[in-house]
């Protein structure tokens, strides 16, 4: 103690120089904070962004989108197919036949789909169910991918070819399982890839296959806010279709206009539905054998959101 | 000398806290309305972002567009892509000052009418805007309305002639905010 005679003073100018410093703080902090107000509350919390409008609409052309109905809307749906252009002058370049889907979706949830149709080609009804598994986002959370997870029956209801033998009602039904894997890449491109898998209760030929795998793939480029250019390619694994069945190709435009979606496009397919255009497509691109089409969707708002 | 270091201290602080009022928000109100013959389209976001310099008078908002919600799903997807184009122009943001500043005591109860100018930027382009407002004080705590008009031309916000008649040119802007003391670090 006593070699330190200097210890009182030296203890008040420590706090001294201290209080010092922090007044000069203080009389300086108002002055420097006067730049930008926002920037007084710090960093955001973070949020989840999901991507959203990957494609304009639940359908791609044929193929599912990733995309799903948002929640208490109804989609009404109408798919309609002409023949073959290369029905030529004498058909009108197919536009003498017509076939048509009447269908409609409705989201329950923003990630739950239901829907239904009747096609008149084999007089098919058919039901899906679809559900998004995940949802690529940005922010907070990070997700890449959308994945969503389609089950699908499809019933021909056209009488039995050989009414002779015995035929059982289990022998109309088909299912359709897909997983459906997509990003949105940019606000213009997005892609995505659809493992499936088509079961047939009943199929023609021995050497046919009852479940028939496949692989779906979609894109689609936006050309403006409204228009965007799709294509679809679904390649069938070899060995499991009988000979003459081909895979479906089909390209399109989408037109937006409020609260209607059209889709106009081209496709070698027949059907409507996917155990059709999956498995039955016996169009030939090269011979002309293409269909033009369109669907036309229209969304009505059932159960509003409270906002 | 210690004694009136401390005094001095006391008094900077005293000073610094109460002159450089500042208050703020996270989850102010704002919502919008078209109003046509055929459609009324709403939205409404509770997660505006707000401060207040009633010493300064300034005040700054910033709001997300993805965060408005519209009754309808589509009308907010297409508000998003085709009209807002939330992807490249994340926020809204206003910065303005309070005219009249002297005609408000933030520090005593009652209802202040307030005239509010500044710069609005929405879309990526930036207008001046004027507008009249309140401030409402009620034992300490701070809240202010405001509603005003824009034109979506004004912002860049093109609308195609198949929806002209559903969207209105003049949209309505409602605001509200409820803030709270800042407490500067």
């Amino acid at each position: 103690m006593e070699a330190c005679p200097f210890k009182t003073n030296a203890m008040f100018h420590q706090p001294a120089r201290f209080l010092f410093l922090l007044l000069l703080v203080l009389i300086l902090l108002p002055l420097s904070a006067q730049e930008d107000l926002l920037d007084l509350l710090g960093e955001e919390e973070p949020t989840v962004e999901f991507a959203t409008a990957s494609f304009k609409t639940n359908r791609v052309i044929n193929l599912h989108s990733l995309e799903s109905t948002a929640g208490g809307v109804f989609d009404f749906k109408i798919g309609h197919r002409f023949g073959f252009v290369s029905g030529g002058f004498g058909e009108l370049f197919g536009l003498d036949q017509a076939l048509i889907r009447i269908g409609g979706d409705y989201g329950i949830t923003d990630r739950l789909t239901v829907g239904g149709g009747r096609s008149s080609f084999e007089k098919t009804y058919d039901g899906f169910l679809k559900y998004k598994l995940l949802r690529q986002s940005s922010g907070a959370k990070k997700m890449p991918v959308t994945v969503a997870f389609l089950a699908s029956t499809a019933v021909k209801t056209l009488p039995f070819r050989n009414p002779d033998r015995e035929n059982y009602v289990s022998s109309k039904f088909f299912y359709t399982y897909q997983l459906i894997l997509g990003r949105k890449f940019s606000d213009g491109f997005s892609l995505q890839i659809s493992p499936t898998l088509v079961h047939r209760n009943l199929v023609r030929l021995e050497s046919e296959a009852n479940d028939v795998l496949a692989i779906g793939t979609a894109g689609r480029i936006k050309l403006s806010k409204r228009i965007a250019i799709n294509a679809e390619y679904i390649y069938v694994l070899p060995d499991q279709l009988a000979p003459g069945y081909r895979n479906s190709l089909s390209v399109g435009f989408d037109i937006e206009t409020g609260g209607h979606v059209f889709q106009l496009h081209f496709t070698n397919s027949t059907s409507l539905v996917e155990k059709g255009f999956i498995t039955e497509t016996v169009g030939n691109w090269l011979d002309g054998d293409i269909h033009f089409g369109f669907n036309v969707s229209r969304v009505f708002t059932l159960r509003r959101k409270k906002g | 000398m210690k004694q009136f270091l401390f005094f001095f201290l006391f008094l900077a602080t005293a000073t610094t806290t109460l002159s450089a009022q500042k208050y703020f928000t996270r989850t102010g109100h704002i919502s919008f309305s078209s109003d046509t013959p055929i459609e009324k389209i709403e939205a409404t976001n509770d997660k505006a972002t707000c401060v207040v310099d009633t010493e300064a008078g300034r005040m700054e908002f910033a709001v997300l567009i993805k965060a408005f919600a519209f009754e309808k799903a589509l009308m907010q997807e297409h508000f998003n892509e085709n009209y807002l184009e939330s992807g490249k122009f994340p926020k809204a943001t206003f910065k303005g000052s309070i005219e009249n500043l002297a005609e408000i005591d933030f520090s005593a109860d009652g209802t202040y009418p307030a005239k509010i100018k500044g710069e609005m930027t929405i879309h990526g382009v930036t207008q001046s805007l004027e507008t009249e407002g309140s401030f409402v004080v009620k034992e300490g705590a701070i809240s202010a309305a405001a509603n005003f008009s824009v034109q979506t031309q004004d912002y860049g916000i093109e609308i195609p002639a198949v929806v002209r008649d559903n969207i209105a040119k003049e949209i309505m802007i409602d605001v509200a905010v409820d803030l709270e003391p800042l407490k500067t670090k």
